[in-house]
Parts: structure tokens; C-alpha cells; sequence
């Protein structure tokens, strides 16, 4: 086969984008655009990157900190959210065996969420709208230093792209629960119960257990899915707010940032955060462990029922740890960082811990396995967390936070090393062992590119990580910028590691397209021909 | 009260010691789950580990607020009473300092106040090599202070530890700070 026909047809021409239900080609659409958007993070990344070795007269320090704003936010909510969105789509219905409750709101779910990031990153582009996504009050509002009109559509993009989660959260929660056409009734409530750990929790106190009607990982993605609802309406809510200020300042009028107290906003907009950051991402991760684990050895999860429990005690915890993030600040009450900021952050080294320890003893169990894909990026992944989970926990303490906030350090070893090499390995264990089932049979072009991407990736997430970890124990901030060299090697180390991520990103898209090839890759855009509701073709 | 780099450098050595130990460890059962072998898990290793989880992370917050002289005087600094205050105003991106230098003798406990009355900064104490001394937030609308305890001469630098928009990288007040060793 030429190079020219895989490149056009995919590998030996096996993918075949009319054979594709609605349903496979919304979660591939989600994917292709999930990839886009991480190619989108990780070029801002390496400029970034660049930047901090040495500032350039390409990019302006304004333009620098509309990237260092947009990055973050094109990477979870236009590629995470992208990608987490359109696999569980697609393995909510799959796994309890019934069409999903409605094609057409998970299509505007895409639409919402491809548009609204493309939306807010141009905005902060034209206008350099730079208020981080810490947003902390009034400096969204400070017109001094931003436009509002720029502001506005950024926030706009923001609310499209929450509107699209809220799509998500109806989706799942309707599809766990509703009865389909010609099926006998479904129990509605009982359903939602078992989803969110109701039911397991009553459980606690029957003599006579009751059968858990949902399973494991759909209870992980529905227990997820409430997290997100609850930061989807706290990130709407800011957006709003920081929107009337933005609608008085384009009609003349300046309204009093006194208005708004900046301790308990920054309170409540770190609660809704915190939601992402230390609940759907912690949960949905477990739970994609889970079923990574249980497709791997097919066999049932090792104390399956305490890694129930303990996604439900990590969706408590997840609404009570925001206080870390606020130990640096003085008029914080001393109870909340000591309860919550410390304590109860604690608790997600025991909850990460076990799901860490359930996944791989479960794996152990069927051992000899052989080492695929999926169980590779399975395994980087849970190095990622090992790695990162305790050097959050370090963190999240009054003592070392005082000399630790706001360093390279958080950054580093504890935000990028979990995302990178935590969060986005695991999507790429789900990606691969995905792939057959809603491609309906392609392959992967080339074993080598996925080992080449597989090194780069862990090598250059883990490195970058470190080198930035150490210039932060040297006192190096995050979020400005240094011009006398101060950190130049560590930041020259940390670029060569980033620049091992742009390759390991490079070899797998190029791997990807040679797969399903450049037809199929437009053919995932078009409608689908197949009408049903289905999940995969009949 | 001991440095902070000192505490710093304890926390690079646990640290540097555990991802070590993490990395080998995957790395050892990545190659043995590939291989034929015993494969059943007892449930007490599963409880034993729960057990190790729950007491290392109750256990890091007391050995720190109990080794880390900071972290009590902290929580407790509304009770304490300071040797010399500095009150520092925060204003479109600029630190307005008191009048009289900032001048401190060793050992002595001193409380910085420092107050926005514009957006959301930091407040940071910086060595000459660069590296931090403490931080804290500096909201508007609330107060913000800090105590210190300084048991070694030198001259120190203020800088925003928060981001406050573009003009805010700015924000540093170089060798302001001395504390005299008599």
C-alpha cells in the first residue's frame, strides 16, 4: 500500500466512516476536536516555555499572559472536557446495553464545547483578555488593563462551553435512567440511586445487601457528572457576574468593585474549581482505571465494592477541600485551612491511594498479561497520580504552603505532572482500547509511533514536571515572567522536556490520521447515514 | 526559628526519595505483569494499606505543624505580640512602604500588614540568591498579615507572589528589607 492511499483511505483502507452510527461519529468527532484543542495546548506550552528561558520580541508580555490564560483552559475544557465528554457519551449507553436518551443534545454538547473554546481562545488572541482562570476579584473586571468588549466574548465562549457540559450532565443522567422505546419500565429513581451511591450507601446498613443496578465504572461517570453540574452553574454564575460588569463598562457606566467581597468569591469560584480539579477529574479517572482494568484481565474488580464506596467518599470530599488553595490567605479562618485545606485533603491520598492499589492488584491477578497499549499508557497513568497526589498533599499543608504557593513547584511536579501524565495517559489507555470498537474494526498504523509517543510523552511529562518543581523550591513564581536568567537552566531543561511532549503529540496525531485516513477523517464530519439510536451498527 | 530553606531542603530529599521509589516500583511490575507467576492478593495487604495511607496523611500535617516553626505562630499570631510592625499599602501595582527603612534586629518577631486597595496581590520576602523566604495573599477588603521571626542577618527583597494582570511582573521593591545581626 502506497503512502499516498493510507495517507487518503487509512491503514488497509479497515475504516469506513459510512459504516459509522450517529452515536460513533459524535465520539469521534469529540476525539478529532479533543486533539486539536491538546495540539492547541501543548503549542502554547512550548512558546511559553520559550518565553520563560528567554522573553522574545514575537510575543508581547501581554500576548504571553493571554496565552498563560487561554492554555490552561483550552487543555481542560477544549480538549479534557472534549475527549472525557465524548468517551463517556459514547460508554454510558454501551455499557448498560440501551441507546443513548438523545443524539441530538449530545451533538450540541460538540458543538457547544468546539465553538465556545474556539470563541474564548480567539477573544484572549485579539484582545489579550488576561485574567488567568483564577479570575481572583476585581481583576477580571479591571478595565484598566483589559478591554471589556475582549472580556466579554471571552466569558461568552466560557458560557458556551458550560452550556455544552450542562448538555452533558442532562445526557448522562437521562440515558442512566429512562426507559427506551418498546423496553419493559425502567425504575427510574432506583437507577439514579444506585448511579450516585445512594443505594451502595443504604447498603452499608441492611442486613440483606441489594444488587447494585449500574456498573462500577457508569456509577463512577454518573458520581463525576455531579461534580460537573455543580461547577458548570458555579462557573456560570461568576461569568454572569463578571459579564454585568463588563455590559455597565462598554455603556460608560463603572460599577464599584466593592460590590463584590474578593475573599468569599474567591471562596465560592475555588469551591466550583476544586470541583474539576479535585472531584470530576479524580472520579472520572478512577473510574476510567476501573474499566481499563476490568476490560484488560476480564475479570471482576479486585474489592469492587469498596472501590464503590470509595468513589462515593471521594464526591464528599470533592465538595469540601477548596480551603487548600486558599492557605495562603491571611484572613481564611484558621478552621477551614486546617479542616478542609489540610484534613480533607488528605483524604484524596486515601481514596486516589486505593483506587491505585485496587487497579493493580486486579491486573496482578490476571497476570501474564501482555503488554498492550492500553495497559502501558493504563500503567504511565498511574505513575502520574502516584507522583502527583502526594506532592499535592505536601502542599496542602500551613506549614510548607507558606513557602510554596504560587512557586513552579505547584505547577510542576503536583498540576502538570497530574494531567499530563496522570489524566491524559489514561484518555490515551481509553483512546486505544476504544478505538476498534468505534471505528468498527480499524487499526493502528504504526506499533512504533505509539512506543515512540508512549517514551516521549512520559519522559518529556515527568521531566518537565521535575525541572520545573526544582526551579520552584529555588523560589521561581509561576504567572510572571523573569528577564536577568535567573532560572534559565531549569527552564532550558524543562523546554527540552517540552519539547519531547510537542513530538510524542506530533507522532501520535500523525498515527492517528494514517489510521483512519484523511478521507476518514473528514468522513467523521459528515452526517451519518445510519439512523438508528443505536450505539454501535446492528 | 529554623530557615525556611532549611525546610525546603528536607522536603526535596522525602520527596526525591519517594518518586524514586515509585518509579522502580512501577517499573518492577510493569515487567512482572508480564510474566507467569503467583498472582493471588491477600485482603489484609489491601487493609494494611488503607491503614499506611490513613496514618501517613494525618501524620504529615502534625509532624509539619509540630517541626515547621512557622505553622504554629501562624495560626496562633492574633495571640503573639510582634517586636516591630510594618504597614505596607498595595496600590495600582506598586507597594507604598513606611517611611522609616525596614530595618529589623535578629530574632525579632515582626508583622507585616499589608493592605490592597485595588485588586487581588502577593506579598513576598525573597533571599539575593532569589530563592523565598515566606508569601502570603494580599486581598482587598480584608486584612493581611503575616508574622515572622528572623534568626539570620541579610537583605531581602519584596516581590508580588500573585498575578495581578500584566503590569503586576513589575512589582519588586529589591533589597528593601535587612535584618542587622547585633
Amino acid at each position: 500500500m502506497t503512502f499516498i492511499k493510507t495517507f487518503m483511505d487509512g491503514e488497509q483502507s479497515l475504516f469506513k466512516p459510512g459504516s459509522l452510527t450517529r452515536m460513533q461519529k459524535i465520539t469521534l468527532r469529540f476525539i478529532v476536536i479533543g486533539l486539536v484543542y491538546y495540539g492547541f495546548a501543548v503549542i502554547e506550552g512550548m512558546l511559553m516555555r520559550m518565553y520563560e528561558i528567554e522573553p522574545f520580541s514575537l510575543i508581547s508580555e501581554n500576548q504571553f499572559f493571554a496565552i498563560l490564560t487561554a492554555h490552561p483552559l483550552v487543555g481542560i475544557f477544549g480538549s479534557t472536557y472534549s475527549i472525557v465528554i465524548g468517551a463517556f457519551l459514547f460508554l454510558v449507553p454501551y455499557l448498560m446495553k440501551k441507546p443513548i436518551w438523545s443524539v441530538n443534545l449530545a451533538n450540541w454538547s460538540f458543538i457547544m464545547i468546539a465553538v465556545g473554546t474556539f470563541v474564548f481562545w480567539s477573544a484572549g488572541f485579539v484582545s489579550h483578555y488576561a485574567p488567568l482562570y483564577t479570575l481572583y476579584w476585581p481583576l477580571p473586571a479591571d478595565f484598566t488593563q483589559f478591554s471589556p468588549v475582549g472580556g466579554a466574548i471571552f466569558i461568552l465562549g466560557l458560557a458556551l462551553v458550560m452550556v455544552g457540559a450542562g448538555f452533558f450532565v442532562i445526557n448522562i443522567f437521562k440515558t442512566i435512567t429512562y426507559t427506551p422505546e418498546g423496553w419493559d419500565k425502567q425504575p427510574a429513581g432506583k437507577l439514579f440511586k444506585s448511579a450516585v451511591g445512594l443505594s451502595g450507601f443504604k447498603n452499608l446498613f441492611r442486613k440483606e445487601k441489594k444488587e447494585h443496578l449500574v456498573s462500577l465504572p457508569v456509577a463512577a461517570i454518573a458520581r463525576g457528572t455531579v461534580d460537573m453540574a455543580l461547577n458548570t452553574l458555579i462557573i456560570l454564575f461568576t461569568g454572569i457576574l463578571i459579564l454585568v460588569f463588563m455590559v455597565a463598562a462598554i455603556f460608560g457606566k463603572d460599577l464599584s468593585h466593592t460590590a463584590v467581597d474578593a475573599l468569599l468569591y474567591k471562596n465560592w469560584f475555588w469551591w466550583g474549581l476544586d470541583l474539576i480539579a479535585d472531584g470530576l477529574v479524580l472520579i472520572f479517572v478512577a473510574g476510567t482505571w476501573y474499566l481499563l482494568a476490568m476490560m484488560l484481565t476480564g475479570k471482576k474488580l479486585f474489592m469492587q465494592n469498596i472501590a464503590r464506596a470509595a468513589l462515593l467518599v471521594e464526591l464528599v470530599v470533592s465538595w469540601t477541600v477548596w480551603s487548600h488553595h486558599l492557605l495562603a490567605d491571611q484572613s481564611q479562618p484558621g478552621w477551614l485551612k486546617i479542616l478542609s485545606g489540610e484534613f480533607v485533603t488528605a483524604f484524596e491520598l486515601i481514596t486516589q491511594g486505593l483506587a491505585f492499589f485496587i487497579v493493580l492488584v486486579t491486573l496482578w491477578s490476571a497476570r501474564p498479561l501482555k503488554m498492550t497499549n492500553p495497559l502501558k499508557f493504563l500503567l504511565g497513568g498511574l505513575l502520574g497520580f502516584a507522583l502527583a497526589v502526594p506532592a499535592g498533599i505536601m502542599q496542602a499543608d500551613v506549614g510548607l504552603n507558606r513557602i510554596l504557593h504560587n512557586t513552579q513547584w505547584i505547577i510542576g511536579p503536583h498540576v502538570h505532572v497530574a494531567i499530563l501524565i496522570g489524566l491524559t495517559m489514561t484518555l490515551y489507555a481509553a483512546v486505544y482500547i476504544l478505538f476498534p470498537i468505534v471505528t468498527n474494526g480499524a487499526k493502528i498504523y504504526s506499533q512504533k509511533l505509539v512506543n515512540l509517543h508512549f517514551w516521549t510523552h512520559l519522559l518529556g511529562g515527568i521531566g518537565m514536571g521535575a525541572f520545573m518543581g526544582m526551579a520552584g523550591l529555588k523560589g521561581m513564581l509561576r504567572r510572571t515572567l523573569y528577564f536577568d536568567g535567573e532560572y534559565s537552566l531549569y527552564m532550558i531543561l524543562a523546554g527540552i522536556c517540552g519539547a519531547l511532549l510537542l513530538i510524542g503529540f506530533l507522532a501520535f496525531f500523525y498515527n492517528i490520521v494514517m489510521s483512519v485516513g484523511f478521507k476518514g477523517v473528514l468522513g467523521i464530519f459528515t452526517p451519518s447515514k445510519l439512523k438508528t439510536k443505536e450505539i454501535l451498527p446492528e | 526559628m529554623v530557615d525556611s530553606n532549611v525546610v525546603l531542603v528536607g522536603q526535596t530529599v522525602a520527596y526525591s526519595i519517594y518518586c524514586i521509589v515509585i518509579l522502580l516500583l512501577m517499573g518492577w511490575f510493569a515487567l512482572r505483569v508480564t510474566r507467569a507467576g503467583k498472582s493471588k492478593i491477600k485482603p489484609a495487604l489491601f487493609y494494611t494499606f488503607v491503614a499506611f495511607l490513613v496514618v501517613l496523611g494525618v501524620s504529615l500535617h502534625i509532624v509539619t505543624y509540630n517541626t515547621i516553626p512557622w505553622a504554629e505562630m501562624d495560626l496562633k499570631r492574633h495571640e503573639l505580640t510582634a517586636d516591630k510592625t510594618f504597614n505596607i499599602t498595595v496600590k495600582n501595582h506598586e507597594f507604598i512602604l513606611p517611611e522609616e527603612k525596614l530595618v529589623i534586629n535578629i530574632h525579632d518577631k515582626v508583622l507585616f500588614d499589608v493592605t490592597s486597595e485595588d485588586l487581588t496581590y502577593g506579598f513576598g520576602l525573597f533571599r539575593q540568591d532569589n530563592s523565598m523566604m515566606f508569601q502570603m495573599q494580599v486581598v482587598p477588603g480584608h486584612r493581611n498579615d503575616i508574622l515572622w521571626q528572623f534568626n539570620k542577618p541579610g537583605v531581602y527583597t519584596i516581590r508580588s507572589t500573585e498575578y495581578s494582570g500584566p503590569k503586576g511582573i513589575a512589582m519588586i521593591v529589591k533589597d528593601v528589607v535587612v535584618v542587622l545581626d547585633h
